[in-house]
């Protein structure tokens, strides 16, 4: 008896139960499933609208655009926090610290520039604090790496240290100043584009995802970083050097944060040391867990990680959007992100598995006795 | 039930998707008996068991244990324990950081309050009266892997166990510590326990058991008293056809085209490792396959792994083919032309999560190099290729190889290294734990490849394997090499003698 004689039987339902066991099926789920309680709630959640911002210009308006909008740096986050799980069997929890400093790194450049300067010299100028933003971030990122691949100590803990220095390193690269940008073409990277209705961030989150999906086809990314965080020392034995490919998921993990940390300061033109991307880490986390990765490390699905990012941020704006006060939200939160998680643990995703596999072995077997009658 | 059975099986079934696993299968377990379970690998011993332990729910069948007037029901390894049915694994699942007297008592104790003195005492009378020779506050990690197998028994034992499943309890055991623990079984025996032994080892079902159950393809092939069944007939009946005589093997190599004066295709010059091993000069020229013995820890697995550049390496030369190379790490290796099995493959061999053809490309890939990956179409043609090469029996590519059995995991192994098209290929222990069947054909696999010019060293726990394949065997000892065996002098005494010392060369 093959498989294929087993399925052709009931090949809907065995359809709807490849679906169920599938890793994006969860976070999809509970996408479609806040978009019906938002359509029956109230349709007009769903309106969008043409309008003429405060600056004049031409912009979409809505909650949906707001989802899209804000979810960008947890979406962006959640790639390298997927790769950083996968390698290393843990997870990053310096990532809203390293936000700041990020984000106040950009700031220290772009405050010292004469507010006439042109636009070329301007975007220059701003491409190469971009970068320097890029290259400090990556380095922080190099340094979680490094304890955690050749000191080998757990990434939680080694990432504990710049999560609890990270936002006084932010506060010191500016003397700790209140900073606040006025040159509106600043702001072009966390809102809109003069002309362009659609939030820059959203284009940005868009370049990011194109960048991965080239790497991942290009590159062995995914083998190496998959086969390390499954056997660090069968992957040693076939050439593969396991310390460096985590240092590498750090790296592309702080690659991510130099992204977001621009895009932060960007949407207000300025930064609070100690409020900036407050909290995001346990968000980008949840992000991967929501996408059914296993934390343990090993293989993953990084789709289901950004999809997972933008549930939870239209789980944050339906909350919102009910009027449920700020100080509860968070209590809300978890009733409805522990109720995922548990369906999109792996073990529940294979109990369910397991289940299918039963009925059709089940039916497989009265058939044959049928036939044998 | 039958007279004298304490535990019944009838008709047990089991399917997973698309195999049927076991099909009403009957199994017997007298008291006092010592019950072999034999059979290829994806007969159905492993589910077997594991259904009798609760680690499976059955699809069918029943389960009677000795007192009880109905069938009963094992929903679980706690409940399989609770009702008399203790396993002891090959991996050791006990705590190495407790002492013996913990490991047995753990999670035994009642209430808060433990009184470790009595405690200590009850488990060294224990061990006393069946013989295992450790002290009950020694902690569990210093002890030798046999005597950790033997505090599990003991363990087992203590809980009242009526029947008593060993699983392949001696594949990583020496010769006196499987006489050891033969000793503990025959003694358990005189007092009435039931043991299921698993093994694939046949001179230790002929050495301690009764009876014999084989089967094959999921379904029972028979039950036979011990001296009613032949060796060659067990064989020919776990495979389901003759056997192919596996003497026979030596015949297809051809030894005479070696030239040992050609440039060795591998040399070694005072290779100097840091696990524990002596300098040592090696070669291995085109066409021969070599060996390295010796018992356990005599150092023949840190020699391969120096060779391969898994240790880290710190004195001596390399030559390739006459040219000096360095080879510090296995990537060096590879690039070399070098291949290498491991003798641990669940924790050095497979990357369990990852599927059949991911694993079968894995070698190569990484040689390839980061940023060139296979496309799909080629990975599957090549994982294609060698799943039909080595005959693997896999539901399909995307399986996870760990989902596989233990012989056909090798069989992915030596398909990632065989797909790495090496000159030399080193497989340690490439037979250890699957079946009859299997190793036959990677002895054949392994003549094949020397008669097609590639080098091979191979290392085998089981002299005749090691006789059967190699021309040349160096032999070693505490770390050593103590002799170079060739020609005539192949023969398992000579090798005794040599392991043994006293009478090297």
């Amino acid at each position: 008896m093959t498989d294929k004689q087993i399925s052709s039987g009931n090949s809907v339902k065995g359809f709807l139960g490849k679906m169920v066991s599938n890793q994006l099926f969860i976070p999809l789920a509970a996408l479609l499933l806040l978009v019906l309680f938002n359509l029956v709630a109230d349709p007009t959640f769903f309106k969008i609208a043409l309008e003429p911002s405060s600056t004049g210009n031409l912009i979409l308006s809505g909650n949906i655009i707001t989802i899209i909008d804000n979810a960008s740096e947890l979406a962006i986050l959640a790639i390298g926090m997927t790769l950083v799980t996968s390698a290393s069997g843990g997870q990053d929890i310096s990532v809203g610290s390293a936000i700041a400093i990020a984000g106040s790194v950009v700031l220290r450049i772009v405050k010292g520039q004469p507010a006439d300067i042109s636009s070329l010299s301007f975007y220059g100028m701003l491409f190469g604090a971009f970068l320097l933003c890029v290259a400090v971030s990556a380095a922080f990122g190099a340094f979680n790496g490094a304890l955690v691949a050749y000191f080998k100590i757990q990434p939680m803990v080694a990432t504990l240290i710049l999560f609890t220095a990270g936002r006084s390193i932010a506060a010191w690269i500016n003397n700790n100043d209140n900073i606040s940008i006025n040159d509106t073409r600043f702001g072009y990277f966390g809102n809109f584009i003069p002309g362009i209705p659609v939030p820059t961030p959203v284009f940005i989150t868009i370049i990011c995802l194109v960048v991965i999906a080239l790497v991942l086809k290009f590159t062995n990314l995914r083998l190496y970083s998959q086969a390390v965080g499954i056997n660090a020392s069968s992957s040693r034995l076939n050439g593969i050097n396991p310390k460096s490919i985590k240092l590498l998921s750090f790296i592309i993990l702080g690659i991510c944060v130099a992204v977001c940390g621009f895009i932060k300061v960007s949407r207000t033109s300025s930064i609070t040391y100690s409020v900036i991307a407050n909290n995001i880490e346990m968000d980008a986390i949840l992000a991967v867990a929501l996408g059914g990765n296993n934390l343990g490390g090993g293989k993953f699905n990084l789709t289901a990680s950004v999809i997972g990012a933008y549930v939870i941020q239209f789980l944050t704006t339906t909350l919102f959007k009910f009027k449920v006060s700020s100080s509860a939200i968070s209590a809300y939160k978890a009733v409805v992100v522990i109720l995922l998680i548990i369906m999109s643990a792996p073990i529940v995703r294979k109990w369910f598995a397991d289940r299918r596999n039963r009925r059709l072995a089940a039916k497989a077997e009265s058939a044959t006795g049928k036939e044998v009658a | 039930m039958k007279d004298g059975a304490v535990l019944e099986m009838r008709g047990i079934c089991k399917y997973f998707p698309g195999v049927r696993a076991l099909e009403k299968v009957d199994f017997t377990l007298r008291e006092g008996e010592i019950h072999a379970l034999m059979g290829e690998n994806g007969a159905g011993k492993s589910t077997l068991i594991k259904v009798l332990t609760g680690v499976y729910p059955k699809d069918g069948g029943e389960v009677w244990l000795k007192g009880s007037d109905k069938p009963i029901h094992i929903k679980s390894p706690q409940d399989a324990q609770n009702t008399g049915i203790a396993t002891v694994y090959q991996e050791i699942t006990l705590c190495p950081n407790l002492t013996v007297a913990e490991n047995m008592y753990i999670g035994r104790t009642k209430g808060p309050l433990t009184n470790w003195s009595s405690i200590n005492r009850k488990a060294g009378k224990l061990l006393d009266d069946l013989g295992i020779p450790v002290a009950a506050t020694e902690q569990l990690g210093n002890c030798s892997i046999a005597v950790q197998q033997m505090v599990a028994i003991a363990r087992a034992v203590d809980m009242d166990c009526k029947v008593l499943i060993l699983d392949e309890p001696t594949s990583s055991l020496d010769e006196q510590e499987v006489q050891k623990l033969f000793n503990l079984m025959r003694d358990l025996k005189s007092k009435g326990v039931g043991i299921i032994f698993v093994t694939h080892f046949l001179e230790q079902v002929y050495e301690v058991c009764d009876r014999i159950t084989v089967l094959r393809d999921g379904k029972l092939v028979g039950e036979y008293v011990i001296e009613d069944l032949p060796r060659v007939q067990l064989v020919s009946k776990m495979l389901g056809k003759d056997f192919d005589d596996m003497a026979d093997i030596k015949s297809d190599a051809d030894t005479a085209n070696i030239d040992l004066n050609e440039t060795p295709v591998y040399q070694a010059i005072n290779l100097t490792g840091t696990t524990g091993i002596k300098p040592f000069d090696f070669e291995i020229h085109r066409g021969e396959v070599n060996g390295f013995t010796g018992l356990l820890g005599s150092g023949r697995s840190e020699s391969v792994r120096a060779i391969f550049g898994a240790d880290r390496v710190v004195g001596g030369e390399v030559k390739i083919d006459g040219r000096t190379v360095k080879i510090r790490k296995p990537l060096d290796a590879m690039k070399n032309g070098i291949s290498y099995l491991p003798e641990d493959r669940k924790l050095d061999g497979i990357v369990g999560d990852l599927s059949v053809r991911d694993n079968i490309i894995l070698a190569l890939q990484v040689m390839k190099g980061f940023f060139k990956p296979f496309t799909k179409a080629q990975a599957e043609a090549f994982a294609d290729e060698y799943i039909k090469l080595l005959n693997i029996k896999t539901a399909s590519q995307d399986t996870p190889i760990k989902s596989l059995s233990g012989g056909n995991q090798q069989k992915v192994i030596l398909a990632r290294w065989l797909l790495a098209d090496p000159i030399y290929l080193i497989l340690d222990e490439p037979t250890r734990g699957i079946d009859v069947g299997t190793k036959v054909e990677i002895q054949k696999l392994v003549l094949k490849l020397a008669a097609e010019g590639k080098s091979v060293t191979f290392i085998s726990s089981e002299i005749d394997e090691m006789i059967r394949t190699c021309s040349r065997l160096i032999v070693m000892r505490d770390g050593k090499v103590v002799g170079e065996l060739k020609g005539d002098d192949l023969t398992q005494n000579k090798i005794m003698a040599t392991i043994a010392g006293g009478e090297s060369k």
